[in-house]
């Protein structure tokens, strides 16, 4: 950016010769600081804290690496992590199921904005309310999910008091909103593709199938990487859902890491806020594979510009 | 227009997808629809082994009976006490950032902006343990303040993403004319670039709402008091008190739930366009 033409000559002040090149700085600087104290440092610290023996009110006591190798020999830090995996390969499910959604409803008939808006409520309500309702549907003796199987298999299966299949019952209750996600930035990007590319594939004789896989689904990239953007974080996040349908149970089958790192760092039999930092710094680094590829491409289209 | 519309199909087509339409809805928001159904339950009905009828009559009391004999009414209150300083303050901040990252070029632009949009990726239980340490030591541990603070901090960075590519996306030709008219870089934020994001500003506004309005994990990590705690954890913890009085629960659920679903039906277009930012080119 090259300096204003001067209109005042000698009389023009510092400020009005710097302006352009300070008042970026100025601006930023009060979300640089809130998001420094509240995010920055917060990550560096935790990084610290978990070479730390702490309760979170006596002094804390350096314990090294010891937290780590504590965390190794945790049967139910590996029982989280092995959920995790659970999470992230079956939440992966919202994003062609989505898609699916997005197609049926990507016409134009009577009421069609309607039934779209529908179709996405669930992502409007809070977790805390899905898991929840879930927890109904799957209640034993009544619940729907319960008398139907009863109705197929003559024994009725309380799904959250199973520690086999609790973790399902949850990553389902968690595919309903993601899905609903997934489904409104795929109608959106349906939105968008062009008409001409569509058409002239379908002279061709593209329909079905083909037509979505060589000429939909490229044009459908943007959403596609967001879908799965969000959707990978919101597998890593599942704290909400754990905590309220199960709280880790039963046996401690459904604990995810993001559970498991606030149970231990604030459970009830005493606080273990280093041990809950290692936790965490595990699942930070999980997630910072992600990030890194996330922003990369980001990073690549941005100067592709 | 992908798949070809069902008008240029067969009549029976047409007909099969109209009848579709309604059955996948129900389909789909089965769960919500039996939570809603139970909230009008009378309890006589549940012990009665009514869990599928209709309601032998609509117990309003059940909504009653949750928002005062247990003050659902006040982890409410409290939830806007969070919720809308809340918004103000992430929108306002990322106006500043998203007007300094979109408008100028200078060194560490994109790392600063790649900084807000990495933080804005981590999983929360990162920060815990020194954000509930660092509310502690300012003295507003169980405060609204120690959660609008907090979450102002955190959404900036989701909100910087959304106003730096809303406004680098603005016609530049504007500022250029300001700039040659000598108009003072301020007065180029407040009266030409700001009238223009409003609509980013509603879209953010709603967006943030909702986010914050279902905010769980913060909630039971910085408030512990049914004082200052919001919907969410509040509605966890009386779901402990009332063990599997499913009325309750429903009623419950449904009230947590109504602020942000009005908010989404009120300013539908807006949501939608806050979150599917980027999804197009």
């Amino acid at each position: 950016m090259t300096a204003l033409p001067d209109a005042h000559g000698p009389k023009r002040s510092w400020w009005k010769s710097n302006q352009q090149a300070l008042t970026p700085w100025l601006f930023l600087a009060p979300g640089i600081f809130m998001f420094a104290v509240y995010v920055i440092w917060p990550i560096y610290a935790s990084f610290q804290f978990s070479f730390y023996d702490w309760d979170g009110l006596s002094p804390k006591k350096w314990v090294g690496w010891g937290n780590y190798q504590e965390l190794w020999g945790d049967r139910n830090f590996i029982i989280s992590l092995k959920n995790n995996i659970i999470w992230l390969v079956l939440y992966m499910l919202a994003v062609p199921a989505g898609l699916g959604i997005a197609i049926f409803l990507n016409q134009t008939v009577a009421g069609i904005r309607i039934y779209k808006s529908l179709f996405f409520f669930p992502f409007v309500i809070s977790q805390v309310v899905v898991g929840l309702m879930f927890a109904w549907f799957y209640a034993p003796n009544f619940g729907l999910f319960f008398k139907l199987t009863e109705w197929l298999f003559g024994t009725g299966t309380a799904v959250l008091a199973n520690p086999e299949y609790a973790t399902y019952g949850i990553i389902v209750a968690g595919l309903w909103p993601q899905i609903a996600y997934c489904m409104i930035l795929y109608l959106t990007g349906l939105n968008n593709v062009a008409p001409d590319q569509i058409e002239a594939a379908r002279l061709d004789g593209a329909k079905g199938l083909k037509m979505l896989w060589y000429v939909v689904l490229p044009q459908l990239r943007p959403a596609t990487f967001i879908a799965v953007v969000v959707t990978v974080i919101g597998a890593l996040r599942s704290f909400d859902l754990v905590s309220i349908m199960t709280n880790g149970g039963p046996f401690g089958q459904t604990r995810v890491l993001s559970f498991y790192m606030y149970e231990k760092a604030l459970s009830e039999y005493g606080y273990r806020m280093g041990y809950g930092a290692a936790i965490a710094v595990v699942l930070f680094l999980i997630m910072m594979v992600f990030i890194a590829g996330f922003v990369w491409k980001m990073v690549r289209d941005e100067r592709g510009h | 227009m992908f798949p070809r519309p069902i008008a240029q199909r067969s009549h029976t087509a047409q007909w099969t997808y109209q009848a579709l339409l309604p059955i996948a809805l129900i389909l789909w928001l089965l769960p919500l629809l039996g939570i809603a159904m139970t909230s009008i339950k009378p309890s006589s009905d549940l012990a009665a082994g009514n869990y599928f009828g209709l309601p032998s009559y609509i117990a309003w009391e059940n909504y009653w009976s949750v928002l005062f004999d247990f003050d659902l009414w006040k982890y409410i209150r409290n939830s806007f006490y969070v919720t809308i300083p809340t918004v103000i303050g992430a929108v306002a901040l990322s106006c500043l950032t998203g007007f300094a990252l979109g408008i100028y070029k200078f060194r560490g632009n994109l790392l600063i902006f790649f900084m807000f949009v990495a933080g804005n990726f981590v999983p929360f239980q990162i920060l815990m343990v020194p954000v509930r340490d660092l509310t502690l030591q300012l003295g507003i541990y169980n405060t609204p303040y120690a959660l609008i603070l907090f979450h102002i901090a955190f959404q900036t960075g989701f909100c910087t993403l959304f106003m730096r590519n809303f406004i680098s996306a603005l016609p530049r030709e504007l500022i250029e004319a300001a700039r040659v008219e000598g108009v003072a870089e301020w007065r180029i934020f407040w009266f030409v670039v700001l009238p223009l994001m409003k609509p980013a500003i509603a879209a953010l506004s709603v967006l943030i709402f909702t986010f914050i309005w279902n905010d769980f994990f913060w909630a039971t990590v910085l408030t512990t008091s049914a004082e200052t705690r919001p919907v969410t954890a509040g509605l966890s913890s009386l779901n402990g008190q009332w063990v599997a009085a499913w009325h309750l629960v429903s009623a419950g659920s449904i009230v947590a739930a109504l602020p942000p679903v009005a908010m989404f039906f009120l300013m539908q277009k807006h949501f939608i366009a806050g979150l599917t930012l980027g999804a197009v080119k």
